[in-house]
């Protein structure tokens, strides 16, 4: 049979699936070990061990100084920062990215300008930010939403342009009006992208989150794996980064899957 | 009445329609056929408002065409004529929604209990009963193209325009929606203007024939000459709407077509057999 064509049981699957995660540990534990064995001080590949004693610690014992779980103050901070620039990113996409792709005279004066504006590259702009606007939270917020917003933007006008002219056409002999036409036929056929585009921006947003507090915070993720860098402290930036993956995983999922539950019909025309 | 006035459309430098004069009587089905690449689309979007012409006037009873489509001309295209974000009723009702309700729209209580029953009455009509609740991407093609006549019929529209509607559909099925159409057209207060590429299906359906043609095709002279009326041929014996016996209408499709007894048909996986 060709090998095109032998396709794994779902069992064989999903133990698929895992294998490489598997590989993943088995390699740093067998690197680990050799890397101790010649010597026991060593702090590049920390024993298993030390980081769930690493993790027990940030997670489920306070710290003595401020008395806060350490990895649920930080990941409460992060999540605050990264959940209002993307809710502000989103809002402005949809309004900006539907006028645009709908009213030839908004495309005309904005398209050109948002197209070299989502080349500006948003790291550069962050000393001005943190001089404007100060180091608290206005300025990282301000980052992200400067680093995703234009692109997403793009994408959703993109999207609006690519309806079928005839669908525009047909709602317009049915009587509708720009507005109607935008609230009950466009709008609605681009919500799917929107999340869709909003999934895609989910890596770029973290990027620009962690560099924010890399440089200026006094607590969040990236500040924690900043901050222990010093003491070369890979037992806390290993799970921290591990944690940073997982969380951003699990809000792709939840993400795809409030598309397919509130759009259903997003899923039907797929494959066809 | 569709009076079509000496109209010139081009784009650029391409001439693609000229001196095109055609008046079209009310409740006429009249078929356009012609060459592909002629502008028999270009017409249809003539008419339809969605373009305008380089020359020339298009009337509709006495009035200047609004330079944009508008409820009194409904159309069903080829493809993409329903919302696949909305279920069969939703797409018959939508229009509905677009008249009543000018802010949301969206009807709520007893309007929108009165508009159900009319759009259910349609999706009857056009033999999708049962579908109601389903997305159209659920639907077969010719499925399709009924829904996307009754939602096109629920505004009542004066004009019906077709661009190829039933081109990608399977010949069988294509009968079956072939006498859907003439039903629709004999009940309804309708002037169909249908463009095709199918000559059988013109003779099939239409009153009147019209051609278009190219008369200068050389390769040099393409653009400099576009497609104006080459034939315009009534359909005889003459068909009258409303003047067939009904019974007589479903049960003969036409010609060579294959005879369908009446009920569910053939592309409705919905029906139960
Ligand atoms: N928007 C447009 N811009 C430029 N040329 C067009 C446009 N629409 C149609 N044409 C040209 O007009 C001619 C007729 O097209 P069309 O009306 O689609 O033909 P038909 O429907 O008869 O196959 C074609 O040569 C096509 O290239
Ligand atoms: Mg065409």
């Amino acid at each position: 049979m060709r090998l095109i064509n032998i396709k794994p049981s779902r069992m064989t699957q999903l133990l698929l699936a895992l294998l490489p995660f598997v590989l993943l540990v088995v390699a740093y534990g067998i690197g680990s070990a050799a890397r101790l064995a010649a010597n026991p001080s060593d702090k590049l590949l920390p024993a298993l061990g030390a980081i769930t004693d690493a993790v027990n610690r940030l997670a489920f014992l306070p710290d003595p100084r401020t008395g806060e779980y350490t990895l649920w103050s930080d990941t409460l901070a992060s999540l605050g920062r990264l959940f209002a620039a993307l809710g502000i990113s989103t809002a402005i996409a949809l309004v900006v990215g539907m006028l645009v792709g709908m009213i030839p005279y908004l495309r005309a004066l904005l398209a050109p300008f948002l197209a070299a504006i989502s080349m500006v590259p948003p790291l550069a702009l962050l000393p001005i930010l943190f001089i404007a606007l100060g180091l608290g939270e206005t300025s990282k917020i301000t980052l992200i939403v400067i680093g995703v917003a234009p692109i997403m933007i793009r994408d959703l006008v993109l999207r609006v342009l690519e309806l079928p002219r005839e669908m525009i056409v047909k709602a317009e002999t049915l009587g509708g009006t720009s507005w109607q036409i935008g609230l009950r036929v466009v709008l609605p056929q681009i919500l799917p992208r929107l999340i869709t585009s909003l999934r895609l921006q989910l890596g770029p947003a973290w990027l620009f989150l962690i560099a924010a507090e890399a440089i200026s915070a006094d607590s969040g993720l990236g500040y924690r794996i900043f901050l222990v860098r010093r003491y070369l402290s890979m037992d806390v930036i290993f799970p921290y980064v591990i944690w940073i993956t997982l969380l951003a995983v699990l809000t792709n999922l939840l993400l795809d899957w409030l598309r397919i539950r509130i759009f259903p019909w997003s899923e039907l025309g797929k494959g066809t | 009445m569709i009076e079509v006035d000496n109209v010139w459309k081009e784009y650029g430098d391409q001439i693609v329609l000229e001196r095109v004069s055609l008046t079209i009587a009310d409740r006429a089905f009249v078929a356009l056929v012609g060459p592909s690449g002629c502008g028999k689309t270009t017409f249809l979007k003539l008419l339809l408002g969605d373009e305008r012409p380089s020359q020339g006037t298009i009337r509709l009873d006495g009035k200047l065409l609004a330079p944009e489509p508008g409820p009194d001309r409904g159309v069903v295209f080829q493809r993409y004529s329903v919302f696949p974000h909305l279920t069969v009723l939703g797409n018959v009702l939508l229009g509905k929604e677009f008249s009543a309700s000018r802010i949301a729209a969206r009807l709520g209580g007893a309007t929108r209990r009165a508009a159900i029953e009319e759009a259910r009455a349609l999706i009857a009509e056009v033999g999708l009963t049962g579908s109601e609740e389903k997305y159209p991407a659920q639907l077969s093609g010719g499925m399709q193209q009924r829904l996307a006549l009754a939602q096109a019929l629920i505004m009542k529209p004066r004009v019906l325009l077709l661009d190829e509607p039933f081109g990608a559909l399977d010949p069988g099925i294509r009968a079956d929606i072939h006498v859907l159409m003439k039903r629709l057209w004999n009940e309804t207060n309708l002037t169909v203007v249908m463009v095709t590429h199918d000559m059988r299906e013109a003779f099939t359906l239409a009153t009147r024939v019209v051609a278009f043609e190219r008369p200068r095709n050389a390769p040099a002279e393409r653009d400099r000459y576009g497609a104006s009326l080459s034939q315009d041929i009534s359909v005889w014996p003459p068909r009258v709407a409303g003047g067939g016996d009904p019974d007589t209408l479903t049960l003969s499709p036409d010609r060579d077509d294959p005879i369908h007894p009446t009920g569910p048909s053939r592309d409705d996986p919905a029906h139960p057999a």
